[in-house]
C-alpha cells in the first residue's frame, strides 16, 4: 500500500520562526516514525509551486505567527485543494487578532478582559493618544499592554503607571499595525488544549498551569521557551468546580470561533476564583517546552500519539 | 529576547548584524595551492593530533604576527587554540569560580559575556568613552567593590577597534590601565583580533608589550586576518599561568586542529599574508567610509556613532530616548538587520544603541542597508510624536 504523503510546513518570516521550526522538525520525525511519507517544507515563496508538483495527502501546518496562523496559508490550501490540520480559514482569521476574538468573546457573553483597541493610524491621524487617560480611569493600573496580532507573549508589556504606556506602545506597535490595552487580571495562568470540532466531539486535554520562575513578571518569551524557566503542573490543581468551569468557558471559546481540529486557549484564574479568556492559539506550539504536548501526556498521549491525532481530525474534518 | 537571527540570514536581508570578515575575498589559488602543498608534503601529519600547545612552526608563526603590532611573545608560552573563543573560554575557566567579579567594557563583547555568565562570573561593566575604558571610573569601580569587600579577578579589554563599540584605547590610557591593574594585582585579558586590521591612525603598543610585571594574558586570532572557518587563535599568557591553561585545554579537545594549523603555516611563512591583510584593509576601510557617509545622511538628528579607525564595527547611539529593540521587527520587515544596544551589556544598559558592521557587505548594500534603517527611524520617531513622547 502506498504510504500517506504528508508535508510539514514551518518556519516562515515571522518573529516566531524559531519556535516555528522547532515544531515542524519535531513533527516531521513523529510522523516519520509512524510510518508516514513526510517532506518538511521551510516556507517561503516556492510553496504554492512545490505543493502543485507533490499533491501531498495532507498539509501539516507548523507555522506560526503571520503567514501561517492568520488564515494566508490555509486559503491558498483550500484554493489548491489540498487538505490540512488544524483550524480552517474564518476561524483562523478571528483567533490571529486578539481584537476580533475579544469582541467575539464579549458578544456570546465568554468572559474576557475589559480592554480597548488601537491601529496606529488612529494615532498618526486622529490624535488617539488624548484618549490614554480616559482609559486609564476606565481599566485601571496596571494596564497589558500587547500586539493584536502576535503570539509567543513578544510584545507584551504589563505597564504599572500612566508615564509608561507610550513606550509600552511604541514596543507594542513595533510588532503589529494594531495594539490593545487590557486590564491587568493578576492570578493563576491556564492553558486548556482543545482537539476536535467541525463534524467531530470536542475533547479537552488536562489543563496546564503554568508558574513563571520569581524572576520574570509573567509568562514571557524566556520563560516560555528556555528549558526550566517555568514550573509547569499538569493536570493544574484546581477545585472540581472551578475546573468545570474553565473546561466549559475554553470549549465555549473553541466553538464561538469555529474551531476544528485542535487549538488551545488561554485562561486567566482571577483570585475570586473566575475564569476571564486572553487568547486562542489555532496553530499551538509543540517544541518540548510547550504546553499542549505536555497537557497531551498528561492525558496518556505521547507525542506522537499526538500528532497522530492531529492528522486523523483534518482528514476527518474534511471528509465530513 | 532572541535576536532573530535566523530571520537575518535570508539572502534578501542585508545584515549590519553579523561579524563576518568578507572570505570571498581569499585567493582562490593561494587557497588550492596550500591544500596541494599539505597534501604532498604533510598528509599524514595533518590527519594525525597535535601538540596540545600547536605545532612549533605555528607558535613561531604567531610570534611574527604579534610582532608586527611590536609585541614581543615567547614562543614557549604560546598556545594554539581552537579561535579566540576557546582562549577566552579557557582563561575563564582556570580563573573563575561562581560569584568571581569580572570587569569588562561598556558596552562588551557578548561572546565573552557569555562564556563569564556559564562560568556564573558576575561581570560589572566600566565606563567607557571615545578613548576606551576611563581610568578615573575603573578607580571607582575598584572601590566601589573594595567596600563591599570584592577583589574582581579580570579585566576584559578589546583595545582596538573593539566590538561591538569601535573604539581605541588611548596610548595613554592604556599605560594607566596596565599600572592600576598591576598595582590591584587585577589580571588583564587582552583581546586583540581586529589590531592588524587598522586603516588610519598609528599603531599603538599593545597592553601586553607595556606590562612589565607579567600580569596581561593575551588573546589573538587568525579569524579576522585569514578565515574563521579554520577556527585558529591563540593566547600568549605568563609562565606562571601558562601550564594550567594548557591542562585546561587538554581536558577540552587535547589539540588544537592540525589541518587547519598547517594551513595558517603555509599562509604566514609564505609571507601570503601580508599581501592578504593589506587588501582586507584597504576593502574595509572603503566599506567603514561608506557606513560613516550614509549615517551622516540617514540618521536623525542628535544620533551620534563611533569613528572607528580600523576593525569590522560602528556604535550608534540614538536620541529621544528611542529603544532599539522597538526598531528591530520593521527593520527586518525591510529586509535590514542590526543588533540591539542591551545585547552588549548584562544589567540592561544600551537600549539607545545599536551595533552595526561594515566588513561583510559591499559599499552598494551598505548604503541602501543604511538608508533602510534610516527610513525604519524616520517611521519610528513619528509613531512617537503621535503617542505623546516629548
Amino acid at each position: 500500500m502506498r504510504q500517506t504523503h504528508v508535508c510539514v510546513l514551518y518556519g516562515g518570516r515571522s518573529v516566531e520562526r524559531d519556535v516555528s521550526v522547532a515544531t515542524g522538525h519535531r513533527v516531521a520525525r513523529a510522523l516519520q516514525a509512524r510510518g508516514y511519507e513526510v517532506t518538511g517544507i521551510d516556507v517561503d515563496e516556492t510553496l504554492v509551486r512545490r505543493l502543485k508538483e507533490m499533491r501531498p495527502d495532507l498539509v501539516f501546518i507548523a507555522v506560526h505567527g503571520r503567514g501561517g496562523e492568520d488564515g494566508t496559508i490555509q486559503e491558498l490550501l483550500e484554493i489548491l485543494g489540498l487538505k490540512y490540520t488544524g483550524a480552517g480559514v474564518l476561524a483562523s482569521l478571528r483567533a490571529i487578532d486578539k481584537v476580533l476574538t475579544k469582541r467575539i468573546l464579549q458578544a456570546e457573553g465568554i468572559p474576557t478582559p475589559p480592554f480597548q483597541a488601537f491601529s496606529e493610524a488612529a494615532f498618526h491621524d486622529l490624535g488617539a493618544k488624548d484618549t490614554l487617560e480616559m482609559i486609564v480611569e476606565e481599566l485601571g493600573l496596571p494596564l497589558v499592554v500587547k500586539p493584536a496580532a502576535q503570539g509567543s507573549a513578544f510584545g507584551i508589556s504589563i505597564v504599572p503607571g500612566f508615564e509608561g504606556l507610550p513606550k509600552a506602545l511604541a514596543t507594542a506597535l513595533s510588532f503589529d499595525g494594531k495594539v490593545l490595552l487590557e486590564k491587568y487580571v493578576s492570578g493563576r495562568e491556564l492553558a486548556v488544549s482543545i482537539m476536535g470540532g467541525g463534524k467531530r466531539e470536542i475533547e479537552t486535554l488536562p489543563i496546564v498551569e503554568a508558574v513563571p520562575r520569581s524572576e520574570h513578571p509573567f509568562y514571557d518569551f524566556d520563560s516560555r521557551y528556555v528549558l526550566g524557566e517555568t514550573d509547569f503542573i499538569v493536570p493544574a490543581e484546581l477545585d472540581p468546580e472551578v475546573e468545570t468551569e474553565v473546561l466549559q468557558v475554553a470549549r465555549n471559546t473553541y466553538l464561538a470561533l469555529g474551531c476544528s481540529g485542535f487549538g488551545r486557549v488561554d485562561v486567566i484564574l482571577d483570585d475570586a476564583g473566575h475564569p476571564w479568556v486572553l487568547e486562542l492559539n489555532t496553530i499551538p506550539g509543540l517544541t518540548e517546552s510547550s504546553l499542549m504536548p505536555l497537557a497531551a501526556e498528561a492525558a496518556g498521549l505521547s507525542f506522537e500519539d499526538l500528532v497522530q491525532a492531529m492528522v486523523d481530525s483534518a482528514v476527518v474534518a474534511d471528509s465530513a | 529576547m532572541r535576536d532573530l537571527m535566523s530571520l537575518t540570514a535570508r539572502p534578501e536581508v542585508i545584515s549590519l548584524a553579523g561579524g563576518l570578515p568578507a572570505t570571498d575575498k581569499f585567493p582562490r589559488e593561494v587557497f588550492e595551492r596550500i591544500n596541494a602543498c599539505i597534501a604532498s608534503n604533510g598528509c599524514a601529519a595533518a590527519l594525525q593530533y597535535a601538540p596540545t600547545e600547536g605545532f612549533d612552526t605555528v607558535k613561531q608563526d604567531i610570534v611574527t604576527v604579534m610582532s608586527e603590532e611590536g609585541s614581543r611573545a615567547d614562543p614557549d608560552h604560546i598556545m594554539v587554540t581552537t579561535g579566540g573563543q576557546q582562549a577566552i573560554d579557557l582563561v575563564t575557566k582556570t580563573f573563575i569560580d561562581p560569584g568571581d567579579v569580572i570587569l569588562a567594557e561598556s558596552p562588551a563583547y557578548p561572546g565573552a559575556l557569555t562564556t563569564f555568565m556559564t562560568y556564573q562570573a558576575r561581570v560589572v561593566h566600566v565606563p567607557t568613552d571615545d578613548c576606551g575604558i576611563v581610568p578615573d571610573r575603573l578607580e571607582r569601580v575598584l572601590s566601589e567593590l573594595k567596600t563591599e569587600g570584592r577583589r574582581p579577578k579580570l579585566l576584559y579589554v578589546v583595545p582596538n577597534f573593539s566590538n561591538p563599540s569601535g573604539v581605541t584605547v588611548s596610548l595613554e590610557r592604556r599605560k594607566v590601565i596596565v599600572d592600576i591593574a598591576a598595582r590591584e594585582r587585577l589580571l588583564i585579558v587582552e583581546d586583540n583580533p581586529y589590531g592588524l586590521l587598522r586603516f588610519e591612525g598609528e599603531l599603538l603598543p599593545t597592553l601586553f608589550s607595556l606590562d612589565t610585571v607579567e600580569n596581561v594574558v593575551y588573546l589573538g586570532s587568525f579569524s579576522k586576518i585569514v578565515s574563521p572557518g579554520i577556527r585558529t587563535g591563540w593566547l600568549a599568557a605568563p609562565s606562571a599561568i601558562y601550564q594550567k591553561i594548557v591542562l585546561g585545554k587538554q581536558a577540552v579537545d587535547l589539540c588544537s586542529s592540525s589541518l587547519t594549523q598547517m594551513f595558517v603555516h603555509e599562509f604566514v611563512h609564505s609571507g601570503d599574508w601580508k599581501e592578504y591583510v593589506a587588501d582586507l584593509r584597504a576593502t574595509y576601510a572603503a566599506r567603514r567610509d561608506a557606513m560613516l557617509e550614509a549615517l551622516a545622511e540617514e540618521l536623525p538628528q542628535g544620533s551620534t556613532w563611533t569613528r572607528p579607525e580600523g576593525g569590522f564595527f560602528v556604535w550608534v547611539t540614538l536620541p529621544h530616548g528611542i529603544h532599539t529593540g522597538d526598531l528591530l521587527v520593521k527593520a527586518i520587515e525591510r529586509n535590514v538587520a542590526f543588533v540591539r544596544g542591551d545585547a552588549f551589556f548584562v544589567d540592561g544598559q544600551g537600549t539607545a544603541s545599536m551595533r552595526l558592521n561594515f566588513s561583510y557587505n559591499d559599499e552598494e548594500r551598505i548604503r541602501e542597508g543604511v538608508r533602510r534603517l534610516g527610513e525604519v527611524i524616520r517611521e519610528h520617531l513619528e509613531l512617537r510624536r503621535s503617542l505623546g513622547f516629548s
